[in-house]
C-alpha cells in the first residue's frame, strides 16, 4: 500500500521533471542539428555530438551582425549583478529609515514608493526614455539598469523583516551605545540574510531577463545583451540560422538557472518567510 | 548618443572658430538606425565600411535597433527627447505617419536637396518605387532603400509531380486554383498553396494590378480624409475565392506577415506569394528546385494586369535641436552616395531587394539578370504599363493597423465565423476609424 | 504593525531614503504623470500637436466593444493561468512532500524554469506547438488531429495559456512545499486517527491550512499573466488569431508602441495603473493583516 503510494509519487513527479525539462532539451538537441532541417520540422530529440561546435562558434565569434556570445553575457551579468544589488542596497536603506525611525513625510515616503508596486515597464517605456535623455543616460551602461533598480516590492519585504525584529533586540542595542548604523550592520542586515538571497535570486533572473529597455536605450552594440543578442539572430527578413538561435538561447538560460540552483537554499527559504 | 551629437556639434563649431586648423581632423559623425539582420545586416555593414572608406571628413555609425516596428519606435522615442538619430529606416506602412509628421520632425529629402545644395534627384528613381515616398507634386520625402514587391514563388518538384509544367506557372487565379487543385489530387506537396502577408499581397497588390481603388483620394494620396474601399465587389470575389480554396484545402493560411515565408523555405508549400526579397535565401538554402512567377490576375477584373505596387523600407533624415547643417551636409551626402548605380546594383544583388534606380537596373540588366534567369521579375512586374492612381502606392496613416484589422477579419473568416463580404465590410468600417483617429491626432 | 522603540534624528532617516524615493520618483511618477497627461490628449506621434481633450478617450475606450472583449479575455486568461500553474504546483508539491527518496533531487528539478525568461518561453513552446516546425504539433497534425493554433482561438488560447503556465508552476511550486512543511505534522497524524482518508484529509486538513499562501499566489499569478506574459503572447501569436488572444497589456502595447495611438494607449496604461494599484492594495491589507496577527 505504501510502496504503492510512492510508486504514484515517483511518477507524477518524474513527470513534472519532464515536462520542465522537455522544451529546454528540444532546443538544446535543436541546436546541434541542421538548420534545413529544424526548418523542415524533422527535429530530432537526439543531439547530434558533430554539431556541438556550435556553441564554441557563437560564444567566440557570434553571428554575421551580432558581437561574439561571451561578450553579450558579460553585459547581461554585469546589468543583472548591478539591478540586483542595487535594488538590494536602496530597498534596506529606505525599509530601514521606515521602520526604524520616525521623521516628516515617514508615511508619505512609503507609501509613494508602495504604489508603484505593479507598475510594469512596458506601458510607461516611452515617457522613462525621456526622463533618461534629460539625464544623459542614453547609450550608457547605467542606462541599462539605474532607472530599472527602484523597487516598491524589495522595500515591502524588509519593512515586513524590520518589523519582525523584537523591539528587546533594539532596547539592548540602543543600551549598547549602538547607534542607527552599527545596528543595521550589525543586527539588522545580518537577521535578513535568508531574504537577502532570496532577493537576490529574484532580482537577478528579473534583471537578466530585460529586452524592451535595453533594446530601447542603448545603441551602442558593445551594450547588447544577450536576450537582445538573440532577438538579432532570430531575423525577419531573411532565414534564421536556427542552430546558432536554439544555442544562444540555452546559453542566455545557463546563467540565471544557475543561480537558482547554486541559491535554491536560501532562495526558498527567504522568499517564503518574507512575502507569505 | 549624446556624446556623439556634442562631438559632432564641437566639431562643426570648431571648423568655423578660430581653432578651425586644430580641430580638422574631427570627423562630422552621424548614426543610422536600421532594422536589418542577419545576412542584411552584413550589406549594411559593408555600406557603411564602404561609404567611410570612400571620404574623409565623415563617419558613418549604423545601428541596429530591433524590428522595423522597434526601430520606427525608438526613432520616435528619440527624437521626444532631442536626440533623433540622423538617418532612420522605415518600413512603408510608416509612411503615412513620417509624411503628416508635422512642423520639423523630418527633412524630407527635396527639402534636405535644397538646403544643402547636394542634388538628389527624384528622376532617378523608378516611378513604382518614387511615387510611394513622394508628395504629390512629385517631391521626394525620404530616400527609396531596400525595396521589394511580392511575386509567387513555386516548387518546380511539385509541379512536375503534379503533371503540370514546371517552366510554365500559372498566370491568372484561375489557373492558380487548376494548378493547386493538381498538386492536391497529386499530393505533390503538404500545402498546395499559401501567402505570406495577406493584407499587402491579396488586398493591395490585387487592387493595383487590377486598377481598382484600395482606398479613396487616389488611395490617399490626395487627402487624409480618405475611406477605406476594399469591400468592393471585385475584392471580395477575391477573398470568396481564398476561402473556397480554404474550404477545399487547396488554399492553407499559415500566419500573419512573413511568418509562411518558413513554410516557403520548407519546400512544403506548391505555389506561395512572398516577398521577391526572399530570392537570396531561397538560393541559399532550398532543396528543391525552385520558380518564381508575376503575381496572378483575374482576367474577368482586368485583362492585362498594371503594376504592382512595393514594400519595403525607405531612409528618412530626422532632426535634432542641437543638429548642425555640417551634419545635415554629411547626410545628404551619404544618400548621395547610396544613389549611385554601383551602389544600388550591389546593394540588390546582394540581397534580393530590387534596384531603385533606372541606372542601378541598367547595371544589373546587363549582368546579374542574364546570368540568374527569373531575377528580374520583380522589377519587370514595378516597372510595367503605365502607373494610375490606383498603382502608386497606398499613403495612409497607420496602415499597419488597418493591414492587421484585415488579417484579424480574414483569420476569422477562416475560421467559418464569417463570409468574405462580412469580413471586408468589418475590416472597412475599423479601419476607417483607424483612419478617421489618424487625422484627428495630427490635427487635419 | 509600529514599533514601539525608535532611533532618534531625521536627517539620517531621510538620507537613507533619499535614494529610492529620488528613483521613483524620477523614473516612476514623472513618467506616470506624463501618461496620465498624455491619456487627456490626443497627440501626433511626434508630440508636436498635442489638443487636450479631457476625459474622451476614456469614453471611447469604455464604449469600444473590442476593448470590453479584451478585458472579459485577459480575465479567462489570467484565470486560466492561476488555475493551471496552481493546480499542478499544488500536485507536484503534494506528492514532493512525501517522504520519498530522491526528494531533494526532484525539488531542484521543479524549480528552475523559473529563471526561464518569458520570450524564451516562448520559442520553447514554438518548436513544441507550432503546427509546422514544433515536434508535438506535427505529431498532432500526423494523427489526425487538426492542429493549428495559427488559425483556431481555442488552440491559440490553449497554446499561450500551456507556455504562460509552464513557467509560473515552478514559482507557485516553491511557495506550496514551503507552505505545505509548515503544517504541523502532528495536525496530520491527529487527522488520521480520527479515521479521515487521503483525499478527506487534503480537503479538510491541508486546503484549509494552506489558505494564506493560496491567497498571495492568487494574487502573484494574476499579475504574472495580466502584466508579465507579454513576451510569450506576443511572440507565439500576436493576439491572434482574430483577436482570441489579445490581453490587455499586448494592446497597450500595439496602440501606444505599433499605432502611435498615444492617447489612446495611455488611457489604457492609466487603466492598467489603477488596476495594478487595485491588485497592490489588496495584497497590502491581506499582507498588514498576517504582520499584526
Amino acid at each position: 500500500m505504501r510502496r504503492d503510494r510512492d510508486w504514484l509519487a515517483h511518477g507524477i513527479l518524474a513527470l513534472g521533471v519532464v515536462l520542465f525539462a522537455l522544451p529546454v532539451w528540444l532546443v538544446f538537441a535543436g541546436a546541434t542539428q541542421n538548420a534545413d532541417a529544424i526548418v523542415r520540422g524533422e527535429l530530432s530529440l537526439v543531439p547530434d555530438p558533430g554539431g556541438l561546435s556550435v556553441f564554441a562558434r557563437v560564444l567566440i565569434h557570434g553571428t554575421p551582425g551580432i558581437e561574439p556570445v561571451w561578450h553579450m553575457l558579460m553585459v547581461s551579468l554585469g546589468m543583472a549583478l548591478c539591478i540586483a544589488v542595487g535594488k538590494i542596497v536602496i530597498s534596506i536603506l529606505s525599509a530601514y529609515a521606515v521602520v526604524f525611525f520616525r521623521f516628516p513625510f515617514r508615511k508619505l515616503a512609503f507609501w509613494s514608493i508602495f504604489v508603484t508596486l505593479m507598475l510594469p515597464v512596458e506601458v510607461r517605456i516611452i515617457p522613462t526614455y525621456a526622463v533618461m535623455a534629460t539625464f544623459g543616460l542614453i547609450d550608457t551602461f547605467a542606462g541599462l539598469w539605474v532607472p530599472l533598480i527602484a523597487s516598491a516590492t524589495a522595500t515591502l519585504l524588509f519593512r515586513q523583516v524590520f518589523v519582525a525584529i523584537p523591539d528587546e533586540l533594539v532596547e539592548a542595542a540602543r543600551m549598547d551605545g549602538a547607534g542607527p548604523l552599527r545596528f543595521l550592520k550589525d543586527i539588522a542586515i545580518p537577521v535578513s540574510g535568508a531574504n537577502i538571497a532570496a532577493l537576490f535570486v529574484i532580482l537577478f533572473v528579473y534583471g537578466w531577463n530585460q529586452y524592451l529597455w535595453p533594446l530601447l536605450v542603448a545603441t551602442d552594440p558593445g551594450l547588447d545583451t544577450i536576450a537582445i543578442g538573440l532577438v538579432k539572430t532570430i531575423s525577419v527578413d531573411s532565414q534564421t540560422d536556427w542552430p546558432a538561435a536554439m544555442a544562444i538561447a540555452v546559453l542566455a538560460l545557463l546563467p540565471p538557472v544557475a543561480v537558482v540552483l547554486a541559491m535554491q537554499r536560501w532562495f526558498v527559504a527567504g522568499l517564503t518567510e518574507g512575502e507569505k | 548618443m549624446k556624446r556623439r551629437s556634442l562631438l559632432a556639434g564641437s566639431a562643426a563649431v570648431a571648423a568655423t572658430g578660430p581653432f578651425a586648423s586644430a580641430r580638422a581632423a574631427e570627423k562630422i559623425k552621424i548614426v543610422w538606425w536600421h532594422a536589418m539582420t542577419a545576412a542584411l545586416a552584413e550589406q549594411i555593414s559593408r555600406i557603411a565600411d564602404e561609404f567611410n572608406a570612400s571620404q574623409s571628413d565623415i563617419e558613418l555609425t549604423a545601428t541596429y535597433k530591433g524590428g522595423y516596428a522597434d526601430t520606427m519606435n525608438a526613432a520616435i522615442a528619440a527624437f521626444r527627447a532631442g536626440r533623433a538619430p540622423h538617418i532612420v529606416q522605415v518600413f512603408e506602412v510608416g509612411t503615412g505617419t513620417m509624411i503628416a509628421a508635422p512642423g520639423k520632425v523630418v527633412k524630407q529629402v527635396w527639402e534636405l536637396s535644397k538646403e544643402t545644395g547636394i542634388a538628389l534627384d527624384p528622376k532617378h528613381y523608378i516611378g513604382a518605387v518614387r511615387g510611394y515616398y513622394s508628395l504629390s507634386d512629385g517631391r521626394m520625402a525620404s530616400m527609396p532603400f531596400n525595396s521589394s514587391t511580392a511575386t509567387m514563388w513555386y516548387n518546380k518538384d511539385a509541379f512536375a509531380k503534379a503533371g503540370l509544367d514546371p517552366e510554365k506557372p500559372p498566370t491568372t487565379w484561375q489557373d492558380v486554383v487548376k494548378a493547386a487543385q493538381a498538386i492536391k489530387a497529386a499530393n505533390a506537396a503538404p500545402i498546395p498553396m499559401t501567402t505570406s502577408w495577406p493584407t499587402w499581397i491579396q488586398l493591395e497588390q490585387y487592387s493595383a494590378l487590377h486598377n481598382i481603388p484600395f482606398a479613396t483620394k487616389s488611395n490617399g494620396f490626395d487627402g487624409l480624409d480618405a475611406e477605406l474601399v476594399f469591400n468592393s465587389k471585385a475584392h471580395v470575389k477575391h477573398i470568396q475565392r481564398l476561402l473556397d480554396m480554404a474550404k477545399d484545402g487547396l488554399f492553407k493560411y499559415t500566419g500573419r506577415d512573413n511568418t509562411p515565408d518558413a513554410v516557403l523555405y520548407a519546400g512544403e508549400a506548391g505555389i506561395s506569394f512572398g516577398s521577391s526579397a526572399v530570392r537570396g535565401t531561397l538560393a541559399k538554402t532550398a532543396k528543391f528546385a525552385f520558380g518564381g512567377g508575376y503575381l496572378p490576375h483575374d482576367p474577368e477584373v482586368i485583362k492585362t494586369p498594371l503594376n504592382s505596387i512595393i514594400g519595403g523600407a525607405s531612409l528618412w533624415t530626422m532632426t535634432a535641436p542641437d543638429r548642425s547643417a555640417a551634419e545635415y551636409k554629411a547626410v545628404a551626402r551619404f544618400l548621395q552616395f547610396l544613389a549611385k548605380p554601383e551602389s544600388d546594383a550591389a546593394w540588390a544583388q546582394n540581397t534580393g531587394y530590387v534596384p531603385v534606380t533606372f541606372a542601378g537596373m541598367e547595371r544589373l540588366e546587363q549582368g546579374y539578370y542574364k546570368t540568374v534567369p527569373g531575377a528580374d521579375i520583380a522589377v519587370k512586374q514595378l516597372a510595367r504599363g503605365t502607373t494610375t492612381a490606383n498603382t502608386k502606392g497606398l499613403r495612409l496613416g497607420n496602415l499597419s493597423e488597418i493591414r492587421n484589422i484585415v488579417q484579424e477579419e480574414l483569420e476569422k473568416a477562416l475560421q467559418g465565423g464569417q463570409g468574405a463580404q462580412a469580413a471586408m465590410d468589418n475590416a472597412v468600417t475599423r479601419g476607417n476609424k483607424v483612419l478617421r483617429a489618424f487625422q484627428k491626432s495630427i490635427g487635419a | 504593525m509600529e514599533r514601539r522603540t525608535v532611533f532618534g534624528g531625521w536627517l539620517l532617516p531621510i538620507l537613507l531614503v533619499l535614494p529610492q524615493v529620488l528613483l521613483t520618483g524620477f523614473f516612476f511618477y514623472w513618467p506616470a504623470a506624463e501618461a496620465v497627461w498624455a491619456s487627456m490628449t490626443t497627440q501626433d506621434a511626434f508630440g508636436q500637436g498635442v489638443v487636450f481633450v479631457g476625459l474622451d478617450n476614456f469614453v471611447e475606450l469604455f464604449i469600444d466593444p473590442l476593448y470590453l472583449d479584451s478585458i472579459l479575455r485577459t480575465a479567462v486568461f489570467c484565470a486560466a493561468v492561476g488555475v493551471l500553474a496552481m493546480g499542478a504546483a499544488l500536485g507536484l508539491a503534494v506528492f514532493a512532500d512525501r517522504e520519498i527518496r530522491g526528494r531533494t533531487a526532484y525539488r531542484t528539478l521543479l524549480i528552475w524554469p523559473y529563471a526561464v525568461a518569458p520570450a524564451l518561453s516562448a520559442v520553447l513552446f514554438l518548436f513544441l506547438l507550432d503546427p509546422r516546425v514544433g515536434m508535438l504539433g506535427r505529431w498532432l497534425n500526423r494523427i489526425g488531429i487538426d492542429w493549428d493554433y495559427h488559425l483556431n482561438g481555442t488552440q491559440a488560447m490553449l497554446t499561450v495559456v500551456l507556455a504562460s503556465a509552464w513557467k509560473q508552476v515552478s514559482y507557485n511550486f516553491i511557495f506550496f512545499v514551503a507552505g505545505l512543511q509548515s503544517i504541523p505534522r502532528s495536525t496530520i497524524e491527529a487527522a488520521r486517527m480520527d479515521g479521515a482518508k487521503g483525499w478527506h484529509r487534503f480537503r479538510t486538513i491541508t486546503v484549509p491550512l494552506l489558505a494564506p499562501t493560496t491567497f498571495f499566489l492568487v494574487v502573484a499569478n494574476v499579475v504574472y499573466a495580466a502584466f508579465e506574459t507579454f513576451g510569450t503572447v506576443a511572440a507565439l501569436t500576436h493576439g491572434g488569431p482574430g483577436k482570441d488572444t489579445e490581453t490587455l497589456v499586448l494592446k497597450v502595447f500595439r496602440d501606444g508602441v505599433i499605432n502611435h495611438d498615444i492617447g489612446s494607449s495611455s488611457a489604457q496604461s492609466v487603466v492598467l495603473m489603477l488596476g495594478a494599484i487595485a491588485i497592490a492594495a489588496a495584497q497590502f491589507r491581506f499582507l498588514g493583516r498576517k504582520a499584526t496577527s
